[in-house]
């Protein structure tokens, strides 16, 4: 523990940690005192001058040391008459701060006066009035008048893209730094600077393309002004008239906290997503989210989505159907095919429609199926993260090993943590056949050939070297391990081979240390839990079915299996996907937003997300759909809100038997605090006030766990060229697709080779070619990266070719 | 017959005379809807959106007065202006403006509100409906009529000349 010092601001004695600068600690007094550059994640600058106080500090004796006491008995305070700035003097014994005083009040004034010197009156049209920090603190501080003439304020560019996602307003600018600060320190994507000087200094991105970071938003909720803002929220409405629920994200395993803004449409009147904010929790995403996360919630609105049941005809066209009408058809279908039903079940599902439909399964005694390409869920119960993990107090003596996984394309927000791990001190070990942005920051680089994933982990429990010396020395250590280039049975062996080395290097069943998946989607894990299994021939699984009940997974479309016509296909989806247009029957369900329930994050934290919109047309939620059907078909199903589902879920669930709504609901205190009174300290984010979520125990902490030492197959694929499937954040999902915002965003090409695989075809980047992947050809565009291994075709996931592990490939010019 | 009687003939005379007198004095009422009254320069009736001189609306979008508004009877779509289609000057303007008259309390925040005198209280009082969805005033039945159909907007401008929303103030305190 880091020593206590005692200090007084404003008559308040305040006893904090050493270290702490004057501004959080009178923070943490309940004092604000105002800032612009400031801010508690960056380092200080001290540029704004906006939070100069009046700072005494007790005399000593020189010759003695000793405290030079006042007639009363108390140590003389010595003020040198100087302002300093409360956000680079750290705290110290003794010392008196004065926030309050004239010449600090006086100061306030002048600084606000001098700044808008050169801002312009746009509050009025301006997105970040009513939450600007510059706003506020000239409500409370500023004057009503300027010594300079209003003529003679700086005109300079308004409305200028940033990049393809924020917007700049060069004269609303005050040039705080915080978005230089933020891509520089956090995001490691330095790609702002300020160019010019004095009262035309202003920002610019030198990346190409512009303001090229996947970090963007951010820096939008750090501007404390309005001179950064989001393209997706320009002129849609004022923040005053939204409403904020809480909410959590559903495009990757991390679980982001979130805050959703809605506010009724006019023409469609309708509650409508006007932008999505970063909600604060200091355990899963601090102050932060990626910009797939902000950005791609449009799909919720989209006129795309399935609003009414749909069934097949006689004339074997969709055409709807009541709901009455639909659930008779499903459970008539469901009986006359009593057995061998098959329910598979995408990542997107919360625990309670899991749970739901795993009840109806099992009543029907069919086989409950996840649809995941990773595998390994069964071992992150029992070796996973130990309870009470916070990756952010990771550092010096910890161990991180990511293998075979990008984690800035597949999970953004753990990338930033592990990052900021790595600076802390932690012994960061990156497996994979790339290079990755992660590379930058590893102590250790372990390059192998794809296929070699196990192997290579293997290595590191039986061989001696360095890096096997350094994690099974370090005092925590932890494993994220992902798919990248595999296939189902090749990550199975893949996540064994990583809990072994965890379980044989006693980093299980403690806190901080343990095994991630790094999911597909955001309940992958939670889909595990509730009791759905991967497959391994998932083909042969769906082919074998009579019947089948798909929610949240599109296999045809993923080019699993190309035709499921013959059998009774009943799919409940979003979106008119290619499953669901082969089937006879679709159930429209209800968006992640237009429902409430719980997602367990890839760390095993189980936390609530609640409704935010009215549901779409008759859309109803995946666990409404399971219990109508059960109890059509006589069963005994559980009927009520999510709420009463999860009671069920904390009875039968050995793991989930800790929740209850009042511990996921829990939010103890965080630091730094945010409050939305005072913007000006941490920016626009949302405060957390309905929970932190709860982190499962793994079963490692109750038990001991021995596993089978897995053995790598050794499976031939042939000579030749190499295609792997590999996960892009910005690919071509239903989810990004149908939010415009991020279309400039989009990856457009199908195929990344080596440049110089390519000049020995004469091939250029973006040139179409053909790929003849077994007997299958596609046309494609590539895309030329020297990280890719020689010999390697790198396959995006959901680009429209499927593939789903390493195959042999044949580049072609295109016909 | 005793003097009080008499006096009670008298009284009936001084009530016929003031009938009398009466047939002669201008009349007070006003053949309302052919006649209108005049409103005191004060007065505060139905909202009209103002526009510039040369036919912009003064209108940005801001939604100030929705804000202000205590009986939430304003409601505001902003949306972004171009040198082609431009509506108001600056960037923004009110795509759809919406007052329902209906809750409207007439007590004019919206005009103190307003940072570009846009919206006003006219002396408009003629507020009888016989549909409801006649009180919802949108944009198209609150805006000023323009003089010259040329100026109607949205106008084709050129580039750069509209760039500030509020316009320059002498005297902004």
């Amino acid at each position: 523990m880091s020593e206590k010092v005692t200090l007084r601001i404003d008559d308040q004695q305040v006893t904090v940690e050493e270290g702490l600068k004057v501004v959080d600690a009178a923070k943490i007094a309940g004092i604000d005192i105002s800032v612009f550059c400031y801010h508690p994640k960056l380092e200080a600058v001290g540029a704004c001058r906006m939070c100069l106080v009046d700072i005494g500090r007790p005399q000593r004796d020189r010759n003695t040391g000793e405290l030079i006491l006042e007639a009363d008995g108390t140590p003389q305070i010595y003020y040198s008459g100087i302002l300093e700035t409360a956000c680079t003097v750290p705290v110290a014994e003794g010392m008196v701060v004065d926030t309050t005083s004239e010449m600090v009040t006086k100061s306030r004034q002048d600084i606000l006066e001098f700044i808008l010197t050169s801002h312009p009156l746009d509050c009025p049209v301006c997105d970040k009035g009513g939450e600007c920090s510059l706003q506020d603190l000239t409500f409370n501080y500023g004057l009503s008048d300027s010594r300079f003439p209003l003529a003679e304020k700086i005109h300079l560019g308004k409305f200028l893209p940033l990049g393809d996602l924020i917007t700049l307003d060069q004269e609303r600018c005050i040039q705080c730094s915080r978005c230089i600060r933020f891509q520089k320190e956090i995001a490691a994507d330095p790609v702002l600077a300020f160019y010019h000087r004095g009262r035309k200094a202003n920002i610019v991105s030198y990346s190409n393309p512009p303001f090229d970071s996947y970090w963007s938003g951010n820096t939008t909720d750090l501007c404390p002004v309005g001179a950064l803002t989001t393209k997706d929220f320009r002129f849609e409405a004022r923040i005053w008239e939204m409403n904020a629920s809480p909410s959590i994200c559903s495009h990757c395993p991390v679980g982001c906290n979130i805050t959703l803004n809605t506010r009724q449409d006019p023409k469609t009147g309708r509650k409508t997503i006007q932008r999505v904010m970063p909600r604060q929790n200091e355990w899963v995403n601090e102050l932060w989210m990626c910009d797939k996360g902000r950005f791609a919630h449009q799909f919720t609105s989209s006129e795309e989505r399935l609003t009414r049941p749909l069934a097949r005809n006689a004339k074997g066209k969709l055409k709807p159907v009541s709901w009455g009408k639909a659930i008779k058809i499903a459970a008539e279908n469901l009986k006359s095919h009593p057995d061998s039903l098959v329910t598979l079940v995408g990542g997107r599902l919360s625990n309670e429609d899991l749970y739901q439909l795993k009840l109806l399964t099992e009543g029907l005694s069919g086989k409950a199926v996840l649809n995941s390409y990773l595998a390994g869920g069964d071992l992150t119960a029992k070796v996973g993260l130990g309870k009470g993990t916070n990756l952010q107090d990771l550092g010096s003596g910890t161990a991180i090993l990511v293998v075979a996984c990008d984690l800035e394309e597949e999970a953004p927000l753990w990338w930033l943590r592990i990052k900021a791990a790595a600076e802390r001190g932690a012994i960061l070990i990156v497996a994979n056949p790339r290079k990755t942005k992660l590379d930058r920051f590893a102590n250790y680089i372990l390059r192998y050939e794809y296929g070699k994933e196990t192997q290579t982990i293997l290595d590191l429990i039986s061989k001696k070297g360095e890096v096997p010396r350094a994690f099974k020395e370090a005092e925590n250590g932890l494993i994220l391990y992902g798919a990248e280039g595999m296939d189902f049975v090749t990550s199975q062996e893949l996540s064994g081979a990583c809990a072994n080395l965890l379980i044989k290097t006693n980093h299980v069943g403690r806190k901080n240390n343990g095994l991630i998946g790094v999911w597909p989607d955001a309940n992958s894990q939670g889909a595990w839990d509730m009791g759905f299994t991967p497959e391994k021939d998932l083909a042969d699984c769906l082919t074998g079915a009579e019947s089948l009940i798909i929610a949240g997974a599109d296999p045809i479309g993923d080019g699993i299996i190309e035709d499921l016509s013959g059998k009774f296909l009943l799919v409940q989806e979003l979106f008119l996907t290619e499953t669901a247009a082969q089937a006879d029957l679709v159930l429209p369900v209800m968006a992640p937003t237009e429902k409430s329930g719980t997602f367990t994050s890839g760390e095993r934290r189980v936390q609530r997300f609640e409704t935010a919109l009215p549901p779409q047309g008759e859309c109803l939620a995946d666990h409404e759909i399971a219990t109508a059907l059960g109890e059509s078909l006589g069963l005994e199903m559980l009927k009520g809100s999510s709420e009463i589902m999860l009671e069920e879920i904390t009875l039968n669930q050995p793991d989930y038997g800790s929740l209850t709504l009042e511990a996921l609901c829990e939010v103890p205190e965080q630091r730094p605090i945010v409050d939305s009174d005072a913007l000006s300290y941490t920016g626009t984010v949302f405060k957390n006030t309905s929970g932190v979520g709860v982190q499962l125990s793994p079963e490692a902490e109750k038990t001991e766990i021995i596993l089978k030492k897995p053995s790598p197959s050794k499976r031939k694929i042939g000579k030749g060229t190499l295609a792997v499937p590999v996960t892009h954040l910005y690919d071509q999902g239903i989810m990004i697709r149908t939010s415009e915002i991020l279309h400039p965003r989009l990856i457009t090409y199908q195929l990344i080779i080596n440049p110089k695989d390519a000049d020995k075809k004469g091939f250029s980047d973006s040139s179409q070619v053909e790929l003849k992947l077994g007997d299958k050809k596609y046309n494609a565009e590539i895309h030329l990266d020297p990280s890719v291994p020689e010999g390697v075709i790198l396959i995006p996931r959901s680009m429209g070719i499927p593939l789903d592990g390493p195959e042999r490939a044949v580049l072609g010019p295109a016909k | 017959m005793k003097i009080p009687d008499l006096l009670r003939v008298n009284e009936i005379f001084r009530g016929l005379w003031t009938t009398f007198r009466s047939m002669f004095e201008r009349p007070v009422t006003i053949q309302y809807p052919e006649v209108k009254r005049p409103v005191k320069p004060r007065f505060k009736g139905r909202h009209a959106l103002k526009r510039y001189e040369n036919g912009l609306e003064k209108c940005i979008g801001c939604a100030l007065c929705a804000a202000a508004c205590p009986s939430d009877a304003i409601f505001v779509e902003p949306a972004e202006n171009t040198d082609q289609e431009r509506y108001s000057p600056g960037e923004r303007y009110a795509a759809y403006y919406e007052i329902n008259l209906m809750r409207c309390i007439y007590c004019g925040y919206c005009e103190d509100a307003c940072p570009t005198e846009a919206i006003v209280l006219e002396h408009i009082y003629e507020l009888a409906y016989l549909d409801r969805n006649e009180a919802f005033f949108t944009k198209e039945k609150l805006l000023d009529p323009v003089s010259d159909p040329g100026m109607d907007t949205p106008q084709t401008v050129e580039p750069g000349l509209y760039t500030r929303s509020i316009p320059e103030m002498k005297d902004p305190i």
